[in-house]
């Protein structure tokens, strides 16, 4: 499905991926975890198009689409919920998902995608007509996934999903992408702090720090490591 | 009482036009964050465009009239749309101050060329619909141009709400205009939407143009500059990036500068309608109808 390769990212004088690889195979959970500014968020935003990457291929269903505009890259079916959740709060909860079908024009299809939206969220339906800038922090996260998925993707980017939400509804919210994968058969690859959940939903996982990638193992595997029970899973 | 109405008529009717050309600026530091200093020569574009196109036509027929209004409209709305392509974007990534700075040059380009291709002597605006006064019971006196201005801007004012809520492209206006990273995301591709704007907003400048032009029918390549400024100051007036506070920020200008045209110290007409625009804004620093934003960082 998705296949990068020697990834390097720079902020200026500032080298963000040292050259990562990972690859996330079709109907796939893979994770990538890590501490705060290890280069999660940024190897998210170089796949999705939004960095310039300094070299390094992407390799989306065998096409390199380094360095294509991120509005074009959704086209081909990847969607990429952004850290901060980054709903339209100015719009209402039915205008952010009209808007994440913005791309697609058969009607009875995205009725169809609101509708299986509203199944999964159902919250979302109660407040369709509210501003999306009145929601709570854990349902604005249930509208940024909601939205991405109005696009009808083959390939999901979660970037934490768990940040700033009550852990009840982190919960309800990792359930929720389990079921979008197996429902959907929708591959996603997750970025997250919380690496405990993370391991426990993914199939597979990636270990950044400061740029590059030192440990990958199935998710069984990595939680039974040692070195990420210590650094990671905060047990010794 | 007559001459209250009478004055507040002839606000109403100046400050929709003030309202046309606010929108202008309004839309664009909506999706830019920047104030395009060359929207007023571009209303001074549409003054001219009507002109020169209502020399082809017949002239005094509504048909001939609305046939002007909407060649001129296209004309500054493609201007808009050029302007935007090969001054602004190049700069996007930029300092606002850069782009700034290139407005206020592509406004003395427009000026300049406007006193190159259409001479600098004024010209004479023609009457483009039937003209006719209309006085009522009381004494209140209307021109069918001043009715033509509140048709037409209350004609644009509901199509551009519509437009901007109900539609599409209007959604993935307010969008960009909320988050253009996460806009990008969801597939819209920016530049249209943001070529879009320009479009929009300087044919509704052109719109203002022909009205101006209409009531005070002489017409110079330097004319956009003092109406130009004013709208922009109801553009903040109301809160800018807000569209309805564009609306009654130009509305509330035209009247309160008819008002004080119309007293004993009309000589100060600009300084006291900017004297009291600066007083709004001492107690309401974001516009009558803005909100404050925080620096998100």
């Amino acid at each position: 499905m998705l296949e990068i390769k020697n990834l390097k990212v720079n902020y200026g004088a500032i080298t963000a991926l040292q050259g990562i690889s990972l690859e996330v195979k079709q109907g796939d959970i893979v994770t990538l975890i890590g501490a705060n500014g290890a280069g999660k968020t940024t190897t998210l935003r170089a796949i999705s198009g939004l960095l310039k990457l300094q070299s390094g291929e992407v390799l989306y269903q065998g096409r390199n689409i380094a360095n294509m505009p991120a509005h074009q890259i959704v086209k081909l079916g990847m969607s990429h919920v952004p850290e901060g959740r980054m709903v339209f709060a100015n719009l209402t909860v039915l205008e952010n998902l009209q808007m994440g079908a913005y791309l697609r024009k058969d009607k009875k299809g995205i009725q169809q995608e609101m509708d299986y939206v509203f199944s999964v969220f159902p919250r979302l339906k109660e407040r369709q007509k509210q501003v999306a800038g009145t929601l709570s922090g854990g349902e604005q996260q249930m509208l940024a996934i909601g939205r991405a998925l109005m696009s009808k993707p083959k390939f999901l980017m979660l970037d934490e999903p768990s940040l700033g939400i009550a852990p009840l509804l982190v919960k309800t919210i990792f359930e929720k992408i389990v079921e979008i994968n197996k429902q959907q058969g929708i591959s996603i690859l997750l970025v997250e702090q919380n690496a405990n959940l993370a391991l426990e939903i993914s199939r597979y996982g990636y270990v950044l720090e400061t740029g590059r990638i030192i440990l990958q193992d199935q998710s069984a595997a990595l939680r039974q490591n040692p070195q990420v029970k210590s650094a990671y899973l905060g047990g010794g | 009482m007559t001459e209250f109405l009478q004055q507040l008529i002839n606000g109403l009717s100046l400050g929709a036009i003030y309202a046309l050309i606010a929108l202008g600026y309004t839309m664009v530091y909506g999706v830019l964050r920047f104030i395009n200093f060359a929207h007023s020569d571009v209303f001074m574009v549409g003054a001219f465009a009507g002109y020169y196109i209502s020399k082809r036509i017949p002239r005094e027929s509504l048909g001939g009239g609305l046939l002007v209004l909407a060649g001129a409209m296209l004309i500054c709305a493609i201007l808009g749309i050029v302007i935007e392509r090969l001054a602004y974007r190049p700069l996007r990534s930029r300092s606002k101050l850069n782009v700034l700075i290139t407005a206020i040059g592509v406004s003395l380009l427009l000026e300049n060329a406007g006193q190159f291709f259409f001479g600098a002597n004024p010209k004479v605006f023609p009457a483009l619909f039937p003209v006719k006064t209309f006085t009522f019971g009381n004494g209140l006196v209307m021109s069918s141009n001043q009715m033509a201005v509140f048709i037409v801007a209350i004609i644009l004012l509901v199509s551009l709400q519509f437009i901007v809520r109900k539609t599409k492209i209007g959604t993935a206006m307010r969008a960009v205009s909320f988050n253009p990273t996460a806009a990008s995301l969801v597939g819209i591709n920016n530049d249209v939407v943001i070529s879009f704007t320009f479009g929009l907003g300087s044919a509704l400048a052109a719109a203002g143009g022909i009205l101006y032009a209409l009531n005070y029918p002489s017409i110079d390549p330097l004319m956009g500059i003092l109406p130009g400024l004013k709208a922009f100051v109801a553009a903040v007036l109301g809160g800018i990036g807000n569209i309805p506070g564009a609306a009654l920020g130009g509305l509330l200008l035209g009247i309160i500068e008819t008002f004080v045209n119309g007293s004993r110290f009309s000589t100060y007409t600009d300084a006291i309608a900017f004297a009291i625009l600066i007083l709004i804004l001492l107690f309401r620093p974001a516009g009558l109808l803005g909100k404050l934003q925080v620096e998100k960082v």
